[in-house]
């Protein structure tokens, strides 16, 4: 029995040893959750805690958030949430996380129709989904819609990744906020049946199979096209790069433009250092920040005042669909749905 | 060969013609009425049973919370086809691991053949690795652009992808193949043990019968070996339920894909919690069933005796048929991944190299170490405890504890955080009360990382403690209770020396298995901590698998030494050689 | 020294009775055996009385001291009882020695109080070169003697043997049984051994419990037990016994093989008589046969064909058939191997026939 004693004894000393890992109170610094990846935020973190000499302490998930939040109470430890999509502001909005924030600066850098009436959460940078059609086979002009790609002409050459991944349900939601559920799950079968493979692997990944001639047509988010140009490490994926063009869809006169999402930032409730948090958020939608989003991960600032890198800038510029984050929000359970109505997931059948 | 010396001893309950177990006469606690009578050893095992099965109470609970139908909606639609694909994937790694784990195990045990000496801790290997690195790896060199295909194009001149045609990697059979590779050594290792643990006498009289070394396999191994098999395929089954990771890569849609489709998309926690619950349930009803068919047959030793194993010595093409047999899965479940990485480690390894990749590293094996020696100091109390219980209450609690294994990790680790945040919120009360500022104790500390994986990997931990507790006769704790010792100490004095071999055996595993987890660690990390595992997991998700190779290589690495040892711990398991 | 009371213990596992209301009393310094067939409860009851099972019903006193009552869950725990017990499987401890296994049950401040008695008991037993072996490399009659003494060596107040020479070889059994009985007497220990062969417990024990399905059939000395058994079972319990039915008259039972005393039994009654193949008597046809010292042989003797004869080494078998049909078995000491279908003379022992009324006998399960 003793040794076990004596074990158990160990056991609770070193854990007792790490606990001091846990930050304390009051000192130079916020807590923030991040969906967004480690090394596409960790430059602009960096770059805060030089200019406010406020440290940044980051726990990065993709999932389990809202629970982590919810579970610690009054004790929660973060003070601001990092999201990578609507869908997640959202969330953390209905569940009641959020604490309303009311900052002169943020109303003056970012547009009303990009962040909370209420000052909720707040927009940071904007990204479309957008299609990449094979420069070889796809001629200019054949592709000029969303939906277009349920078109029957497309059959067996279209790529993209999961329909659950939360980028392509925010697209389908919007389809079904522009022509309702029924149309939308028509459209979606068209899709599916146009698709070249399972759906697999992530945006890149379908850009590498229209340039290894899998198929002609891959739905991708803005940004990683930017990456994909700029790769020094990896210079096939410049390649990749060449072989498609950048294609903004429904850019008619009277069409509603291209789909749009964003990543956004709110402050939590309860925040333990409130005034870094919304200290935080200002300076993401500030001047120099933004800039870095825009250089660096070839996003579209929220913040107006600022411009596009160029290699952005040589996609053109674009429409951009109007309609408003908490309607494509509201209807993502709905878009999930028909997911699995349509059995997207398993390809196409022939 | 030596000729075995029976002394003329008869085979005391020993039926030879019919190979029934030895049924020796069990400490009649299952039969008896149910009485919970009250000593520390019963209320300790019930309290830590009741704090290990919190998490799955938490998830079972949220299952309640959740008042939409989720259930008509997957019926109508992805239900039948998540079913499906579940099944499959759980017919196809269960058949793979035991396969191979079983077959690779006798090879090694029974027979000798050219290597089946390096085989014996080479076949453990592929326990180091990650499934998700082998999942990136195979991806990574099968896929078009890998290596596999542009040699085959170049060799055969062919330049598009219509012009030949080559299986399709991500898909479900890359994701059995991945899960079998990565998952078979829990079987080989459990079989291993059964064959190594055999008294001479048993396997000398099959073959006295006439059995070559097959039939001896088939008709005396195999049925004496089953209860430790399959604990070995009810694991691996386990983890093949509860992965998300390794089947969302492969674009496999399983059960839980499903799940994290419900909490993620539809938003509903609780809807999440509750398809979590049916699949606690049906692991559950599989683990009764199976507990059923072998009820009242206890498989202790009916001979004290053990003497060297008699090893069939093989040749000729038998012999080469075994090295490949044994060769293989090594050399796809371990050498080819090990190498890819290592490739890329070498050119990468600038980048990854600062001063957080070593932080990283000492987090990796705090966590694992805190993990593994909590893990095995409570599994083995708690079987200890059901030991000496009269009524079935502590074993039930006990394996209730020790169910989280059955449930995906990052639900698991939903179930975490609402016991953790209600311990902080209590403590923080009572401190309040004392005018001490408690601050958060749990949550934003380690704490709750280790106590998922307790959590977690507790099955391990208790199923070989309860497993090495059951091949020690009650007589023998009889013996030492008549002798003047107390069970603490008979604990200690008798049960703890014969059962060091497993416990340790126990510790290594859950030591590789926490290097490895992801989910959990992800979720309920406190800030600025990275594990090897999350480092390369966020890279290597971003199929930026190069960036994260030195790390991959890092938790292979620290995974081989554990499973080395391990391989020599069960060699030295045979009573007699302690 | 210590004795041992058991008193009205009942115990039931689940539906199963296994024991009704069974008393046992062992003097100090006595052996007693409990004899019965397996399934009888034997074990069930030494085990209560170590303390390893919890008593259901009935008490237990050791030396005067009550340790456990079946209306109290607070029952002694086994490690304070001071009762050594051996294990039918020997149970030794297979990651000690000899030497560790032996002295498992002294503690530090004992150790030299002991120190003598664990010389000699290891001379005796002829451990004393093995002190340092593993038990997987003994024969299982030096385990045997290791479990023995390992029991003894804590100085227990009482001992309990389960079926201790039941694993050992039929040759070895004899003197491993002498040397047990020496040093248990040796040791003076209240000793209360469990067996299911007669013939071990007539040499090891003072007195002996027959048992069968629970219950105690009858208690008493060996010698009372093989000449005055109470009923069939007691009697067909120490060895074979061939079955004649009769019907009493006038006091009397008459068979093909003779007319015995009705032992009681009332006119009228149907009884089986009981006659033990150890007390027949033998001769040619023309004689008669020799009573033997203390056989009352009567004055008949009758005149019987042989059927079968087989040597069994120390006594011989012979086989007759009587005018009814049916074939009794005799045994009679040395070699006798009377040819198929001669006749011989045949008297019986009255001393060796028991006489009971016949029951048909309803399995209680």
């Amino acid at each position: 029995m003793s040794h076990i004693l004596n074990s158990m004894g160990i056991a609770a000393v070193a854990v007792s040893a790490l606990l001091s890992t846990s930050p304390a109170s009051a000192s130079e610094e916020v807590n923030l959750y991040s969906y967004r990846q480690p090394f596409l935020i960790e430059p602009l973190l960096k770059s805060f805690t030089e200019d406010t000499g406020i440290k940044v302490n980051v726990v990065f998930a993709k999932k389990g958030m809202l629970e982590k939040i919810q579970a610690a109470g009054s004790n929660n430890p973060a003070d601001a949430v990092l999201t990578v999509d609507i869908g997640r502001l959202y969330g953390l909005k209905q569940a009641g996380v959020f604490e309303p924030v009311k900052s002169d600066v943020l109303e003056a850098n970012i547009p009303a129709h990009l962040r909370d009436p209420e000052g909720l959460w707040f927009g940071l940078t904007q990204r479309s989904r957008i299609v990449l059609a094979s420069k070889d086979r796809v001629k200019p002009g054949e592709l000029t819609s969303y939906e277009d790609l349920a078109d029957p002409k497309f059959r067996g050459r279209i790529c993209v990744r999961s329909g659950k991944h939360s980028y392509n349900i925010a697209l389908i939601a919007s389809m079904i906020a522009h022509h309702g559920e029924g149309e939308a799950k028509a459209w979606l079968e068209g899709v599916k049946a146009n698709l070249a493979r399972k759906p697999q692997g992530n945006d890149r990944a379908q850009a590498k199979a229209i340039y290894e001639g899998v198929c002609d047509v891959a739905i991708a988010n803005t940004y990683y096209m930017g990456k994909m140009q700029t790769n020094e490490k990896k210079p096939e994926q410049k390649q990749w790069a060449e072989s498609v063009r950048v294609t903004f869809l429904n850019q008619g006169a009277s069409d509603r433009g291209a789909h749009m999402n964003v990543s956004g930032a709110g402050v939590l409730k309860g925040a333990k250092h409130k005034a870094y948090a919304i200290k935080l958020v200002e300076w993401l939608s500030g001047d120099k920040a933004q800039k870095i989003y825009a250089e660096d991960n070839f996003e579209y600032p929220a913040n107006p005042k600022i411009a596009v890198s160029d290699i952005v800038k040589s996609w053109g510029d674009f429409k951009a669909d109007t309609l408003s984050m908490e309607a494509i929000a509201t209807r993502r359970e709905a878009a999930t749905k028909l997911v699995d109505e349509v059995n997207f997931n398993e390809g196409p059948t022939s | 060969m030596r000729t075995p010396s029976f002394r003329g001893r008869p085979f005391r309950n020993f039926d030879a013609l019919h190979m029934t177990t030895s049924i020796m006469p069990v400490s009649s606690a299952s039969r008896r009425l149910p009485r919970l009578r009250f000593n520390l050893w019963s209320a300790g095992a019930l309290i830590i049973a009741l704090a290990v099965a919190a998490p799955i109470f938490t998830v079972l609970g949220l299952a309640f919370t959740d008042t939409s139908d989720i259930w008509t909606h997957l019926y109508n639609t992805v239900l039948g086809l998540y079913l499906e694909r579940t099944i499959t994937l759980m017919f196809g790694v269960g058949v793979g691991t035991l396969v191979i784990g079983t077959g690779t195990a006798w090879l090694v045990t029974m027979c000798r053949f050219p290597g089946s000496r390096i085989f014996e801790w080479a076949l453990l290997l592929p326990l180091a690795v990650p499934a998700y690195v082998l999942a990136f790896v195979v991806t990574d060199q099968l896929e078009y652009a890998g290596t596999v295909q542009s040699t085959l194009r170049d060799m055969f001149g062919w330049t598009r992808p219509q012009d030949y045609w080559f299986p399709e990697i991500r898909s479900m059979g890359g994701a059995i193949v991945v899960m079998t590779l990565v998952l078979y050594p829990y079987v080989y290792l459990l079989a291993r043990s059964a064959f190594l643990e055999q008294s001479v006498c048993v396997l000398e009289v099959s073959r006295t019968l006439g059995k070559t070394a097959w039939g001896s396999f088939t008709s005396v191994a195999l049925p004496l070996g089953r209860p430790a098999i399959v604990v070995g395929v009810t694991l691996v089954l386990m983890e093949v339920i509860n992965d998300f990771g390794t089947v969302d890569y492969f674009a496999v849609q399983t059960f839980t894909a499903g799940i994290f489709d419900v909490w993620l998309n539809m938003n509903s926690v609780g809807g999440a919690a509750q398809l979590s619950s049916v699949l606690l349930l049906v692991v559950l009803v599989l683990i009764v069933t199976e507990r059923m068919a072998r009820r009242d047959r206890k498989f202790h030793h009916t001979s004290n005796k053990y003497s060297k194993l008699p090893s069939y010595r093989l040749r000729g093409y038998k012999a080469t048929l075994s090295f490949f047999a044994c060769a293989l899965p090594v050399l796809l479940g371990f050498i080819f991944p090990a190498s890819v990485l290592s490739h890329y480690a070498l050119s990468f390894y600038e980048e990854t190299l600062s001063a957080d990749f070593f932080s990283y590293v000492i987090n990796s094996l705090t966590l694992s170490a805190s993990a593994a020696l909590l893990a095995v100091v409570v599994g083995l109390f708690l079987a200890y405890a059901v030991r000496l219980s009269e009524g079935p209450w502590i074993k039930i609690a006990a394996r209730t504890a020790s169910i989280g294994y059955a449930v995906p990790g990052a639900i698991l680790a939903v179930g975490v955080l609402w016991p953790t945040g209600a311990l902080d919120q209590s403590l923080s009360l009572i401190g309040g009360n004392f005018g001490i500022a408690v601050g958060s104790v749990m949550i934003g500390t380690i704490v709750p990382i280790v106590y998922g994986y307790l959590v977690r990997f507790l099955a391990l931990a208790y199923g070989t403690s309860e497993a090495s507790l059951g091949k020690i006769t009650p007589n023998m704790d009889g013996a030492a209770r008549t002798l003047g010792s107390n069970p603490s100490q008979t604990l200690k004095r008798v049960h703890f020396p014969l059962m060091r071999g497993s416990l340790m055996t126990a510790a290594i595993l859950v030591f590789v298995d926490c290097m490895k987890e992801l989910p959990l660690t992800i979720i309920l990390r406190p800030f600025n901590f990275d594990t090897l595992a999350t480092f390369v997991y966020q890279y290597a998700s971003d199929e930026l698998l190069e960036e994260s190779a030195l790390g991959a290589l890092t938790i292979v690495g620290a995974g081989i030494i554990p499973v080395i040892l391990l391989s020599v711990t069960i060699a030295k398991s045979r009573p007699g050689k302690l | 020294m210590s004795d041992l009371h058991l008193e009205a213990i009942s115990h039931a596992f689940g539906d199963n009775q296994v024991l009704s209301s069974v008393s046992v009393n062992v003097g100090a310094g006595e052996l007693v055996c409990l004899l019965g067939p397996s399934g009888c409860g034997k074990t069930t009851l030494l085990r209560l009385a170590a303390g390893l099972e919890p008593l259901q019903k009935g008490q237990i006193k050791i030396n005067e001291v009550l340790v456990a009552d079946g209306t109290n869950s607070n029952q002694m725990p086994p490690e304070q009882r001071g009762a050594g017990l051996m294990f039918q499987d020997f149970a030794l401890f297979p990651h000690l020695n000899v030497r560790d296994n032996i002295t498992f049950g002294i503690d530090a401040k004992n150790k030299n109080r002991r120190a003598e008695w664990l010389d000699h008991a290891l001379t005796s037993m002829g451990l004393v070169g093995y002190a340092d072996a593993y038990p997987h490399t003994l024969s299982g009659g030096q385990q045997q003697r290791v479990a023995l003494v390992r029991a003894l060596a804590p100085d227990p107040r009482i001992l309990l043997l389960d079926e201790p020479f039941s694993g050992l070889d039929v040759a070895r059994r004899a003197q491993i049984r002498t040397e047990t009985l020496r040093l248990v007497k040796q040791t003076g220990v209240a000793t209360l051994m469990v067996t299911h062969d007669p013939e071990e417990a007539m040499f090891m024990a003072d007195r002996i419990l027959v048992m069968n399905e629970g219950r105690v059939v009858q208690d008493g000395t060996p010698v009372e037990l093989y000449s005055s058994p109470k009923n069939a079972f007691v009697t067909e319990f120490f060895g074979p016994v061939n079955k004649i039915q009769s019907t009493v008259h006038n006091s009397k039972v008459e068979t093909p093989v003779g007319i015995f005393d009705a032992d009681g039994q009332k006119n009228g009654t149907q009884v089986d008589v009981l006659v033990r193949p150890e007390g027949f008597r033998l001769a040619n046809a023309d004689e008669k046969p020799h009573a033997m010292p203390g056989d009352n042989l009567g004055n008949t003797s009758v005149v019987l064909a042989v059927v079968n004869s087989r040597p069994l080494g120390r006594s011989s078998y012979v086989a007759f058939k009587l005018s009814t049909g049916q074939v009794i078995e005799t045994r009679v000491p040395g070699l006798l191997l009377p040819a198929l279908g001669s006749e011989m003379s045949v008297s019986v022992n009255a001393h060796q026939v028991h006489v009971f009324a016949s029951t048909i006998i309803i399995k209680a399960r």
